[in-house]
């Protein structure tokens, strides 16, 4: 008897399951009318958003579908080197060492978006962005400047009543992005810096590590006093207090993504004409521009071995840098600018060919 | 196999018609041995693959992956110590915490709870194991965290003053070892409480008669009689929830603050070895950095090891003093 209902019940959710699977079944097959997968990526989780949206419209307008596993900038380096996915992503540039390594040649690097890093903070009773100096936010996070009323950051902020309060910093645990673009500025931008680095994990003098931008975010908002970085777009969507950062030109500027897409801007007129992108943009000149910016790329063979799915690369690559842009701002992503879109169209995705040669 | 040497087998052989079946009894054979053979080779494939990958780490940095506290990936420096201490001290604290809550429920449910009451405590007891552990760390964040650090904390170090011993000092951030232990405690007592549930309720009804016709009480009972009975059971539950405690990933980096140092105050930030590698492996593209994360996870497998084989040997050796 005991067994009979068991094997009803088992039934029943064999059925349930059953029915569940046919509804998102159909769901997903109106989205994508054919079954196979013309191209599959790897790489960076930061752009992931914008990425996806990319793919699927694009799959709309053009019946081309490409799978991305958003599983970190490492793996998707790693993976590309092996030759496991058409293309990687990553939040930073590959090292020459890196690059000698992949198995498939040389790889060319495609700014896609630009991202950046916010100061948020959690202080009572201080509604105007804070001011922060380069200087003044390596001393908040190598723990030299420990009180929020440190003559340092009350002499920026002028008219603010900061509190006698200990600084709490919080620091990303997992390696990210984010942490690289941040840590990439500090080492640029403030001396005090250098003796720590530059990394996606940095060890850090003090403060707690919390895991992922929601992490890091969460702690800020339970814990008064306390002070991080996350990512722009993940700051504005969520309302995160920021601070306003003073650029290379000596203007203060708070995070938008104007003043990211003015930084990449600003980097750009200083490039050589044949310049690979492998390039940080983090201090940008130009008064608008919002210091602590980055690309971040998509990786592919020069040489491409399969002239069939490396023309749909080809045609995507163009068509992200055109159309996708447009799409970018929606998403609080900073898209690149025109002109430099151009370029890299020009100078960059039109030298990929189909021999297959290392 | 003309005659099944087992009685009831014997009896059912009409029912499970298994009469002139060998051929079935020899496929049902091979496949069991099949199973029992695939499983301890995919133990030992998983082994060498770690071992492999933690090589060149091993040999370029020895034993200082677990003797040293400096780890800055940027200098290539792996000194995971504070992680390995991070896994050890909130295990034992998820233990503490943990063992004398479940066999309370353990007993309970077997000796006192009325029967009514024994499923639905039962069941909603088990159901904590069922708990994602991601839900477990969310939990911490934001409800865990905020009542350790605005009342628990302030309370044991400043009213208890217990702030005097080392374990308890310093400011009250929420995430801490003390907060990894509890979350850990959690997600260990179902798997303790229900072995020993099982064990208890299966101790027989004689042993009790007995102990009650020497004119036990029933608390003597339980103490004299059924627990020394049930002690193989119990450690093996026990070491099981410290297995569950030592693995766990995602809820402790989720709230233990994930700094590698290497404090005596439970109120500290800490890390465990799984946290590291789970916050580090997915953007480690450094060759060195890869093989240092293997290594950590080597070294959790061989101190899973030692704890099972010291769990082994302690059931072992109980229950030969009980056969004795």
């Amino acid at each position: 008897m005991r067994a009979l209902r068991l094997a009803a019940l088992m039934l029943l959710a064999v059925a349930c399951a059953k029915e569940n699977a046919n509804n998102s079944s159909t769901a997903s097959s109106t989205a994508s009318s054919t079954g196979s997968v013309d191209l599959t990526g790897a790489g960076a989780t930061f752009p992931y958003p914008i990425y996806s949206k990319w793919f699927s419209d694009y799959a709309q307008q053009t019946g081309v579908k490409i799978n991305y596993q958003s599983i970190g900038s490492g793996g998707g380096i790693r993976q590309l080197s092996e030759e496991t996915v058409d293309f990687g992503a990553s939040d930073s540039p590959m090292s020459d060492d890196e690059m000698s390594k992949a198995k498939g040649g040389a790889v060319i690097h495609v700014p896609t978006v630009l991202g950046a890093d916010v100061v948020t903070y959690n202080l009572s009773g201080v509604s105007a962005p804070l001011k922060l100096t380069p200087d003044v936010i390596a001393g908040i996070f190598n723990g030299s400047v420990k009180k929020w009323n440190d003559p340092k950051i009350t002499a920026l902020n002028s008219g603010v009543s900061l509190p006698n309060q200990d600084i709490l910093v919080v620091h990303r645990s997992d390696g990210s992005g984010t942490t690289y673009i941040f840590t990439d500025y500090l080492t640029t931008a403030a001396p005090a810096w250098k003796s720590i680095g530059k990394g996606k994990e940095v060890k850090w003098p003090v403060g707690l590590g919390a895991k992922g931008n929601e992490g890091v975010a969460g702690q800020v908002k339970q814990t008064p006093g306390a002070v991080a970085y996350v990512e722009l777009a993940y700051a504005k969507q969520n309302n995160l207090p920021t601070a306003a950062v003073r650029n290379k030109a000596g203007k203060f500027v708070l995070p938008s993504v104007a003043a990211v897409t003015a930084a990449a801007a600003g980097a750009a007129q200083a490039l050589p004409a044949n310049t690979d992108y492998r390039i940080s943009i983090v201090d940008a000149p130009g008064a608008d521009s919002y210091p602590i910016s980055s690309f971040t790329w998509i990786l592919a063979y020069q040489h491409q071995k399969d002239a069939v799915k490396g023309k749909k690369l080809v045609d995507f690559l163009n068509w992200a840098l055109t159309e996708g842009e447009k799409s970018a701002p929606t998403l609080d992503y900073a898209p690149l600018p025109q002109e430099m879109a151009a370029k890299v169209k020009a100078n960059k995705i039109a030298s990929i060919d189909f021999s297959g040669a290392k | 196999m003309t005659s099944l040497p087992f009685e009831w087998l014997e009896k059912d052989r009409r029912r499970l018609r298994v009469e002139g079946s060998a051929v079935s009894d020899r496929i049902y054979e091979f496949l069991t041995a099949a199973c029992a053979i695939v499983i301890p080779a995919l133990v030992i494939a998983i082994a060498v693959a770690i071992f492999a990958a933690a090589w060149p780490a091993f040999s370029k940095a020895g034993l200082s992956i677990i003797t040293t506290s400096d780890w800055d990936v940027a200098a290539g420096h792996f000194g995971a110590a504070p992680a390995l201490f991070g896994t050890l001290v909130s295990s034992f604290v998820a233990l503490v915490i943990a063992t004398p809550l479940a066999l309370g429920v353990a007993i309970f449910l077997s000796e006192f709870s009325p029967a009514w009451l024994r499923q639905p405590v039962g069941f909603l007891v088990d159901l904590l194991a069922a708990i994602p552990s991601v839900v477990y760390g969310l939990w911490g964040i934001f409800v865990l965290n905020p009542l350790l650090r605005e009342y628990v904390m302030p309370f044991l170090r400043d009213t208890l003053h217990l702030g005097v011993t080392p374990f308890f000092r310093g400011p009250a951030y929420g995430p801490s070892m003390l907060s990894a232990g509890l979350i850990l405690a959690i997600m260990a007592l179902p798997y303790i409480s229900a072995v020993s549930r099982e064990v208890l309720m299966a101790v027989p009804r004689s042993q009790r008669e007995a102990a009650l016709a020497l004119g036990a009480t029933r608390w003597e009972m339980i103490r004299d009689a059924v627990i020394p009975f049930a002690k193989s059971g119990i450690i093996g539950g026990i070491m099981l929830g410290l297995g569950r405690a030592l693995g766990e990933t995602m809820a402790v980096t989720m709230v233990i603050g994930n700094r590698l140092e290497i404090s005596a105050s439970l109120f500290a930030p800490g890390y465990t070895m799984a946290s590291l590698i789970a916050n580090e492996f997915s953007e480690a593209t450094n060759d060195l950095h890869l093989s240092a994360l293997m290594a950590v996870g080597a070294i959790l497998f061989v101190i899973t090891l030692i704890v099972n084989g010291v769990a082994r040997w302690l059931v072992w050796s109980v229950s030969k003093v009980r056969v004795k």
